[in-house]
């Protein structure tokens, strides 16, 4: 794999529902370890992209390629196998399961009885989701807590352990801090860079310039379903990108499709 | 991701006392009510109660309305609901008589009750998953109708009596044990029944994503799971219990008649809630349901034993039923007010 594959490229993807356009024409690329901020207003097509990516929608036109091989997601499913993981806005955990169920919901552990007879090995899943939990640093009282017991900040992190528990490649989150208490924003945060410290690439969707800030290598914006601008953040600022959600590029020199393709 | 260092320590031990009583009484606050109710029954009678027939005789009534509330219970823990079960039993019922009238073999007509059951709650759950029907509930208040209807279609809507004992064992057979000690068949059938489903949900993957989509079904579906499949087997299983319901009913009474477990679905569905699953999906376990199904038999016999009038019966249920639940929602208030 050399270093200038990007682990997902998509090209030209568009996806129309019904008489609405909400991409077009729009490429993504994430590298190993970087963390990709896509901002843009309401409706620019940042969840709509995400949910191409992760194998929710499939595009109608365009395409997606990993490590530079093109390939097509008709489910999630798809898109686990290939390592593609979305840590979803409203979480998408059962608060009525304990944590380590949740972490291995439609993956667990299981071991044959009597030889043939397929049975969740609880004990092995609790260790197991310790065990990921304690590589992410993520501490909990006990992984036999059930999710609806937990602080938002200890949702979103159980949530982010498991988009990570089986070798991921891509994470992507939608809005991760929205919901959370302030002193659990940072917390959050820094476990993005430790996925990115651990060579994955993340794309993470956010309203708050805040986060993008401290945690990003490059930013993308989209407006009204198309690439607006791009830059890494080191070449930018609030103000350009504050300018460019709102469609405005006239202070700034950086084009869109500065880089793409 | 914890913070626990500011939280001072008397809270934190009250906590845990809280956290450690209300999991306990989640568990076990519905065999506290069969305990007390026991103990009141024997104060009241204290020379018919506790006989082992009496107590045979609560098991081999509530058999067939603890068959159908298991059922009921695999389908509510996904946020869901089968109004046809007591339909179903009696469709199921009512094939076996009419195949036995016809001299069909025994193990046909030990089959069949199934088979139709099983294939009635397919159709609830393709009903619902296929068609996209809104709520499980229409679905199967049609069913409640069709199946009704069919039972009066194949049998003139008349009863049919004279199963053969074969067919009539595990609704009515005792094993002797010892002199005046005999064990209905139908409860040893409930309590393997009871223990399989009970294992199933607890130990099979399919069983812990039914809890998954009861908690949420969005975080199942994203997981990979296949929940319109998961919830169709749900529905085929439930009615599947119902249909063997239906045989331990034609077993108990020797016949198959149109009108059985009329109205038994809410018996049913009472004894799910009663024994502490929400129908919100995702809680309960097969041992409350089964103190709810005892609840229910309870509450029946102790009040045949005092002479009450069968119409008290039914207003004492609602109560009971009102009540359990009530103090659920006083219980979840306690546990959640200081979270």
């Amino acid at each position: 794999m050399s270093e200038t594959t990007p682990v997902i490229e998509a090209r030209g993807i568009c996806k129309y529902f019904g008489a609405v356009t909400a991409l077009e024409d729009v490429n993504l690329r994430l590298m190993r370890g970087e963390v990709l901020g896509v901002v843009g207003d309401n409706g620019a097509g940042k969840s709509t992209l995400m949910k191409v990516l992760a194998g929710l929608y499939p595009p109608d036109k365009g395409e997606l390629l990993i490590d530079g091989r093109p390939v097509q997601f008709r489910n999630p499913r798809d898109a686990h196998d290939r390592g593609i993981e979305m840590v979803y806005q409203d979480l998408a955990l059962a608060g009525n399961m304990r944590i380590d169920e949740n972490i291995f919901l439609g993956r667990e552990h299981t071991r044959k009885v009597l030889g043939f007879i397929p049975l969740v090995d609880h004990k092995e899943n609790a260790v197991r989701a310790q065990e990921h939990l304690d590589k992410l640093k993520i501490q909990v009282k006990s992984v036999t807590q059930r999710v609806e017991d937990l602080s938002g900040g200890q949702r979103q992190a159980v949530a982010i352990a498991r988009a990570t528990a089986f070798q991921a490649q891509v994470v992507i989150m939608d809005e991760p801090t929205a919901a959370l208490a302030i002193k659990e924003v940072r917390k959050v945060l820094d476990l993005i860079k430790d996925l990115r410290n651990h060579g994955i690439g993340v794309i993470l969707i956010s309203h708050r310039l805040d986060d993008i800030f401290y945690v990003c290598d490059r930013i993308m914006v989209l407006f009204h379903g198309r690439n607006f601008a791009e830059a890494p953040l080191s070449q930018t600022d609030r103000n350009e990108v504050i300018g460019w959600i709102m469609g405005n590029k006239s202070k700034a020199g950086v084009t869109a499709n500065l880089d793409l393709n | 991701m914890t913070t626990q260092t500011t939280t001072p320590l008397e809270t934190h031990r009250e906590e845990s006392l809280r956290v450690r009583l209300i999991p306990f009484i989640d568990r076990y606050g519905v065999l506290l009510l069969v305990l007390v109710m026991g103990i009141v029954s024997y104060l009241l009678e204290p020379k018919v109660f506790l006989t082992w027939g009496n107590i045979s005789n609560i098991f081999r009534q509530i058999a067939f309305n603890a068959m159908l509330a298991l059922g009921e219970f695999v389908v509510v823990v996904t946020a869901g609901i089968d109004l046809s079960v007591g339909s179903v039993l009696a469709l199921a019922m009512m094939s076996t008589a009419v195949l036995a009238r016809d001299g069909y073999p025994i193990p046909v007509l030990i089959i069949v009750p199934f088979v139709v059951g099983a294939a009635a709650g397919v159709v609830n759950g393709l009903g619902l998953t296929k068609l996209k029907l809104p709520h499980p509930f229409i679905m199967t208040l049609g069913m409640l109708n069709i199946a009704r209807g069919l039972t009066n279609l194949i049998s003139g809507g008349v009863p049919i009596s004279g199963l053969p004992e074969e067919v009539r064992w595990m609704g009515a057979g005792n094993i002797t044990l010892a002199e005046n000690f005999e064990i209905p068949v139908s409860l040893i059938v409930i309590l393997i029944s009871y223990a399989l489903v009970g294992f199933f949900l607890q130990y099979t993957r399919m069983g812990r994503h039914i809890y998954a989509i009861g908690g949420n079904p969005q975080a199942a579906r994203v997981s990979g799971i296949n929940v319109e499949r998961t919830l169709v087997f749900v529905y085929g299983l439930c009615g599947m219990l119902a249909g063997f319901s239906g045989l331990l009913l034609a077993g108990r009474t020797g016949s198959g008649f149109p009108n059985a477990g009329l109205g038994q679905e809410l018996d049913a569905i009472s004894a799910v809630i009663i024994g502490g699953a929400s129908f919100f999906g995702g809680r309960g376990s097969v041992l409350g349901v089964f103190a709810g199904a005892l609840v229910i038999g309870l509450l029946r016999n102790i009040l045949n034993l005092q002479n009450v009038q069968v119409f008290w019966q039914q207003v004492l249920i609602g109560v009971v039923i009102i009540g359990v639940v009530y103090l659920d929602v006083l219980r979840r208030r306690a546990g959640s007010s200081n979270v």
